[in-house]
């Protein structure tokens, strides 16, 4: 059913941190490898080599740039996959059950034989999170890498979601936010984590973590002592030398 | 929202067809004999077609029986369901007044409310997405039920009321417009409650994810140029409301009645085609949309 679970087990979900991601979108391609070889339908791309290439993608990475009233201008690199929402619109809305939610740990899944491609749940979803499949024709979203976490086949390191595992920086973290001893819950309220579009009312499972406050100028900056200006070693010598010409 | 032609033409042709067919149950057109025979199948060709174009929509139509199974939560699978048993209810009503002579009224009456059912399921898909705010609205299934009856009230030939439900229409069709320009600003939702970051200055997209469009730019971010928006606005009031009332207004005749009906199908075709192009999806603002 399309209805989803009053409550799960578990909220299995992402800590992303806006601190940290350098935008390498290592994610993006580690989920786009993952997913195109496991679980699923491939995500295929359309026109890849021609004028206008399109892809189905599960994890993609914006940047931002922030103006504060003073100072200088921040960018912020914003990955953003599904944030498994407890309040899920895109699963009611679906027609045929496609689209659930599980009850044992909260992930949102859509099972592709049962799609139609309707597409009203990319409607539903604030976040931009669902993207038809080009060549299948099917509804494609983040599955948290279901088919990783709990793949007793591979190595204990590697059973996390394959974006996570790779990115470079850490920014991505996973584990349970129902239980606040967890690591991942455990940050969100160290660094006060965040809910994206809180008034959409979807109750997102995954959390972001703002990015620290730096580059802040010292008030007092003016008033120091003029470092020595004058250049030193080689340059200095050549500064010297021409001056003497 | 992309104006994809199949939803357009779905909504244009059922929105008509139910209504006509409601008036058809409830009596107030034409339901025996030859003339019956054509309302209905009039009725029944534009719903039916209506229909199967938005099959077209689909990814896999191979597999659209699935839609029936979730009417509990979903209101497209519970307008799957109005839409078949609207049918069918019309049809046997129809093949009774038509091959038996005996119209049955509780029939007719549940069969136009299972149809004017139907155009309320459809508004209701768009009407419940709080990701749009245009359309998360009661003003939505209000003007969709408007527009069916309005247009079958003309269908079936009742100068006098088609002309004043048209003139209603067009007042509504206004009001709805002006209120609906202003709801995303209301809604709350802009680029700073999509990342997060408002508290920490102006915030505005610096670089987009990829350099090409994708699934959500293309179904999503469409954009209409506000003059014309402005044009196409004026068109589809003229050709809905202002010609057909002004057909209607002069001595009546077959050919007027037709010119009257084809105007306002095109200019409802319009209206849907606004209704889309115009609807302004949340997701827009991680892709660089900014408030008006
Ligand atoms: S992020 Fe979007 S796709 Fe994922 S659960 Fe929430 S609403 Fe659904
Ligand atoms: S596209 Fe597929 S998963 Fe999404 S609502 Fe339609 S049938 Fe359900
Ligand atoms: S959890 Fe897996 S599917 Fe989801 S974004 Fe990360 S790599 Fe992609």
């Amino acid at each position: 059913m399309t209805t989803l679970p009053a409550t799960t087990d578990r909220k299995l979900g992402l800590v992303i941190d806006l601190d940290t991601c350098v935008g390498c979108h290592a994610c993006v391609i580690a989920c786009k490898g993952w997913n195109t070889q496991n679980y699923g339908a491939p995500l295929a791309d359309a026109d890849a080599y021609g004028a206008e290439p399109v892809g189905a993608f599960l994890n993609r990475v914006h940047s931002f740039e922030v103006q504060p009233g003073d100072g200088p201008a921040q960018i912020v690199h914003f990955p953003k996959s599904c944030l498994h929402c407890d309040d899920a619109p895109c699963v009611t809305v679906c027609p045929t059950g496609a689209s659930y939610k599980r009850a044992e740990d909260g992930i949102v899944l859509v099972n592709e034989d049962d799609c139609i491609g309707c597409g009203l749940c990319a409607w539903a979803c604030p976040y931009g999170a669902r993207e038809q499949d080009p060549v299948e024709k099917v509804m494609k979203k983040c599955t948290l890498c279901v088919d990783r976490i709990y793949n007793d086949t591979l190595p204990p390191e590697d059973r996390e979601p394959a974006c996570v595992r790779t990115c470079p920086t850490g920014a991505r973290h996973f584990g349970d936010l129902a239980d606040p001893e967890s690591a991942v819950s455990r940050l969100v309220a160290e660094r006060g984590g965040f809910d994206l579009m809180p008034e959409q009312g979807t109750a997102p499972v995954n959390k972001y973590l703002p990015p620290r406050d730096r580059d802040t100028l010292d008030v007092l900056a003016p008033l120091l002592p003029p470092v020595d200006e004058g250049p030193k070693g080689f340059l200095g010598w050549l500064d010297r030398t021409l001056e003497r010409i | 929202m992309h104006p994809a032609p199949s939803l357009i033409a779905f909504s244009t042709l059922s929105g008509l067809g139910l209504g006509l067919l409601a008036m058809l149950g409830l009596g107030l057109a034409p339901v025996a004999g030859l003339t019956g025979l054509v309302f209905f199948a009039l009725a029944f060709a534009l719903a039916g077609g209506g229909l199967l174009s938005s099959a077209l929509h689909l990814g896999h139509p191979e597999r659209a029986l699935k839609a029936f199974t979730q009417w509990r939560s979903s209101w497209l699978s519970r307008e799957a369901w109005l839409a078949v048993t609207a049918l069918a209810v019309m049809a046997t009503y129809a093949a009774l007044a038509i091959l038996a002579g005996i119209v049955v009224p509780p029939l007719g009456g549940l069969g136009a409310a299972l149809s004017l059912g139907t155009v309320f399921a459809t508004a209701m898909i768009y009407a419940q997405l709080r990701t749009v705010p245009r359309w998360h609205h009661w003003s939505t299934p209000a003007l969709f039920l408007g527009y069916a009856i309005a247009g079958g009230t003309l269908l079936s030939g009742h100068v006098g009321p088609a002309a004043i439900l048209l003139a209603a229409m067009s007042a509504a069709q206004i009001a709805a417009w002006v209120a609906g320009d202003a709801r995303l600003a209301a809604s709350g939702t802009d680029i700073a409650t999509a990342t997060g970051l408002g508290g920490r200055g102006a915030v505005r997209l610096f670089e987009p994810p990829h350099t090409g469009g994708n699934y959500l730019t293309h179904e999503m971010v469409f954009r209409v140029a506000r003059r014309h928006a402005v044009k196409l606005r004026v068109i589809a009031l003229l050709l809905a409301f202002a010609v057909p009332v002004a057909f209607l207004l002069l001595p009546f005749g077959h050919i007027l009645a037709a010119l009257a009906v084809l105007s306002h199908a095109a200019g409802v075709a319009v209206q849907r085609w606004l209704f889309f192009a115009e609807a302004e999806h949340v997701v827009g603002f991680y892709y660089g949309r900014r408030l008006p």
